[in-house]
């Protein structure tokens, strides 16, 4: 051990809000409510030009436009790992489907029934290779995450990894998102992983 | 017969999320599995939903999908044959 | 070459048997567990399923269970797999009041849900609401059986079970962790049942893996897992094998299908062989994913060809037997695989009549005594998360 990590770049999106390194990026004038709305307006915010995020739920939306600021627009290393976790799994699209079952089931949103599909979507957007993994636990564990992270990069199994948190239910999102890098400023700790988490921007 | 042409368009648009997609976009011999529409094999089994919701037609076999989606006209040629909405 | 990290127990519930035993003589005697769906109402009645053939009452039952507690399928069929690998591994009480909990699952707790949702509504069966959360259920093991050291759930579709168990190996080789559970759990639902019915991979027949004509999967439920220790901690116990290697990798092609290249597979696999320190020609067999999809079949011949050349081992699908388990495969592979090094047999893919027209390629499809050293084991999930392990003797 005794290798150094950074924490490169923070992502936040909460309440029709993004952050950025703490800073705000956007906020929407919408309602709360009108969410598919609110990461339309993120999307044109950010000047996506990718078609495909129309097609997919939310949680891959969110997770979409998260790395999209976290990658600031530079190739990412083939091997950049993924260590996501939330509470809710993948309910939100896990209603849509349950709801249609007696009926006819649409393909479309249940290969979205998972969490990981995200990663999936972000590994194809970005064209990573590197390992995936996705936790479920009922509050943001910053330890795990930091650990699990820690062991990746020190046994050199991941050039960089993007970890956090990324929840959604009842239309209500929290996304908590950081790259952790071999070069910056703030140490990779799982002390200062929590502290960004919990910081309040409000 | 161009009804059902213009139909399947919005449809296609609305179900498939098709979002920077307008109808005037879509030939109605473009490729739909090309570059343009670009569909992919999850958008063909949702095509296959919507034969049997809209148009009451059911394939069991995906592989039939191939020869149907090939264009708007296709499509509409293959509905007005089998349609039984 | 990697010593890898110690197995010390095993325990595994599917629809070929209820522990080690039955699995075991089910495998060698060529007799699957597929069947039609009885456990919950569905209109697919053609279709056929790895379903363990006990009701929840009688599994409520068995473990002496109070059924107005909130236990689902999954955490059910779990503790059954988990108690078995901690009686194997004789784990006394103070060893599992510092034993880590790493589960998969892809279900949770949804097989009561869809049966209780309605229910919610009117206040009635009420404490479900919470057993759907996957961490849930796997807090409902933990605490059945008494393991209170680190819990944590995995959810990565098909793979879960496989990363759990890589997880686990992590966590033990540096140093976190001294003892773990590691596997997956998951159970037949409408959801899972009526969801790969609109992507129209199941197949009304058998399952066919890596045959020309197959025609897709058949959906199975089950649970197993392996208890995991660091080598100084083992004492006197018996060591049934070793994870010696590990690999992931995400196939960035599609949410569902397979890359034809099969890139996520063959990095997976390539990276498992690199940290076991083992060459790809030192491989004895190959535990293939291989879910009788036309995608995966193909596009995981085409990695295992990437890799291993010329010198193809021999491999097998066990799905024929058990129907896919999801987010349990992974462990019940694991179980099997120290299964075959135990007996030094491979287990034979069934339903096989013609080789796939791309590959030639020509599983195992009869029981048979080999010498092994070390098993690949694949687990390929939705999401593109691709992962392989490498099982092998103890040596002293």
């Amino acid at each position: 051990m005794g290798k150094l990590f950074y924490i490169d770049n923070v992502v936040r999106i909460k309440n029709r809000s993004i952050y950025n390194n703490q800073e705000l990026l956007f906020r929407s004038e919408l309602d709360i409510a009108e969410i598919d709305l609110f990461f339309k307006e993120a999307y044109q915010f950010l000047q996506l030009s990718y078609p495909k995020f129309f097609k997919m739920d939310r949680m891959s939306k969110l997770g979409i436009l998260a790395t999209e600021i976290l990658f600031n627009k530079e190739k990412q290393d083939i091997n950049t790992a993924l260590v996501f976790s939330n509470n809710y799994s993948s309910i939100d699209t896990d209603k849509i489907h349950q709801n249609s079952i007696d009926q006819i089931v649409s393909p479309s949103v249940f290969v979205y029934t998972l969490p990981n599909i995200v990663l999936g979507e972000i590994s194809i957007k970005h064209q990573l290779q590197g390992e995936n993994v996705f936790f479920i636990s009922e509050g943001f564990d910053a330890q795990m995450i930091a650990d699990y992270t820690d062991v990746l990069l020190s046994t050199g199994k991941a050039e960089n990894v993007v970890c956090g948190w990324i929840d959604l239910k009842n239309a209500e999102y929290d996304v908590f998102l950081c790259l952790i890098t071999r070069k910056g400023e703030m140490r990779f700790t799982h002390k200062n992983l929590e502290q960004l988490y919990y910081f309040d921007n409000e | 017969m161009s009804d059902l042409r213009t139909e399947l368009k919005v449809s296609i648009i609305e179900q498939l999320n098709l979002e920077e997609l307008s109808v005037e976009d879509i030939e109605n011999d473009e490729p739909l599995f090309g570059d343009g529409v670009g569909l992919d094999s999850i958008d063909a089994l949702e095509l296959i939903v919507l034969l049997e919701k809209d148009y009451g037609i059911k394939l069991t076999d995906p592989q039939q999908g191939k020869d149907i989606f090939v264009s708007i006209n296709k499509m509409a040629e293959f509905i007005e044959v089998h349609r039984t909405k | 070459m990697n010593k890898g990290i110690a197995v010390t127990g095993m325990g595994i519930i599917s629809s070929i048997g209820r522990n080690q035993e039955e699995t075991y003589k089910a495998l060698i005697s060529g007799k699957n567990g597929l069947s039609f769906i009885e456990n919950f109402t569905t209109k697919h009645t053609e279709l056929p399923a790895g379903e363990v053939k006990i009701t929840n009452k009688e599994l409520l039952a068995s473990l002496k269970i109070n059924p107005t507690q909130p236990y689902t399928r999954v955490s059910l069929l779990g503790i059954i797999a988990a108690k078995e690998a901690i009686t194997n591994a004789q784990l006394s009480k103070e060893e599992l009041s510092n034993c880590g909990f790493i589960s998969g699952t892809s279900v949770g707790g949804m097989d009561a849900t869809e049966k209780y949702y309605s229910d919610f509504e009117n206040g009635v069966n009420t404490q479900f609401i919470k057993a759907q959360h996957p961490g849930f259920t796997t807090n409902q093991i933990a605490n059945y059986l008494d393991i209170k050291g680190k819990i944590a759930t995995i959810s990565t579709a098909c793979s879960s079970a496989a990363n759990a168990i890589m997880l686990g190996c992590r966590m033990i080789e540096s140093g976190k962790l001294k003892r773990v559970i590691v596997g997956g759990s998951d159970a037949l639902t409408k959801f899972t049942l009526n969801g790969f019915n609109s992507l129209m991979i199941l197949s009304n027949q058998p399952c066919k893996p890596f045959d020309d004509d197959r025609k897709g999967l058949n959906l199975g439920e089950g649970a197993a897992y392996l208890v995991l220790e660091a080598d100084d901690i083992i004492g006197n116990k018996k060591v049934l094998g070793r994870v010696k290697g590990y690999g992931n990798a995400n196939d960035s092609f599609h949410q569902t299908a397979s890359s034809p290249e099969g890139e996520g597979a063959y990095l997976a696999m390539k990276k498992a062989l690199k940290s076991a320190g083992l060459d790809h020609d030192q491989i004895d067999y190959i535990h293939a994913h291989g879910t009788a999809t036309r995608n995966n079949d193909l596009s995981e011949s085409t990695a295992i060809h990437r890799v291993f050349g010329n010198k193809l081992p021999e491999f097998s699908s066990t799905k024929g037997y058990t129907g896919h388990t999801l987010a349990a495969a992974g462990g019940i592979q694991a179980v099997m695989n120290l299964l075959m090094l135990e007996n030094q047999e491979v287990f034979p893919n069934l339903n096989f009549e013609h080789s796939m027209k791309e590959t030639g390629f020509y599983p195992v499809i009869i029981k048979k005594q080999k010498n092994l050293n070390y098993i690949l084991s694949n687990s390929f999930g939705f999401g593109g998360n691709c992962t392989s392990l490498i099982f092998g003797k103890d040596e002293d």
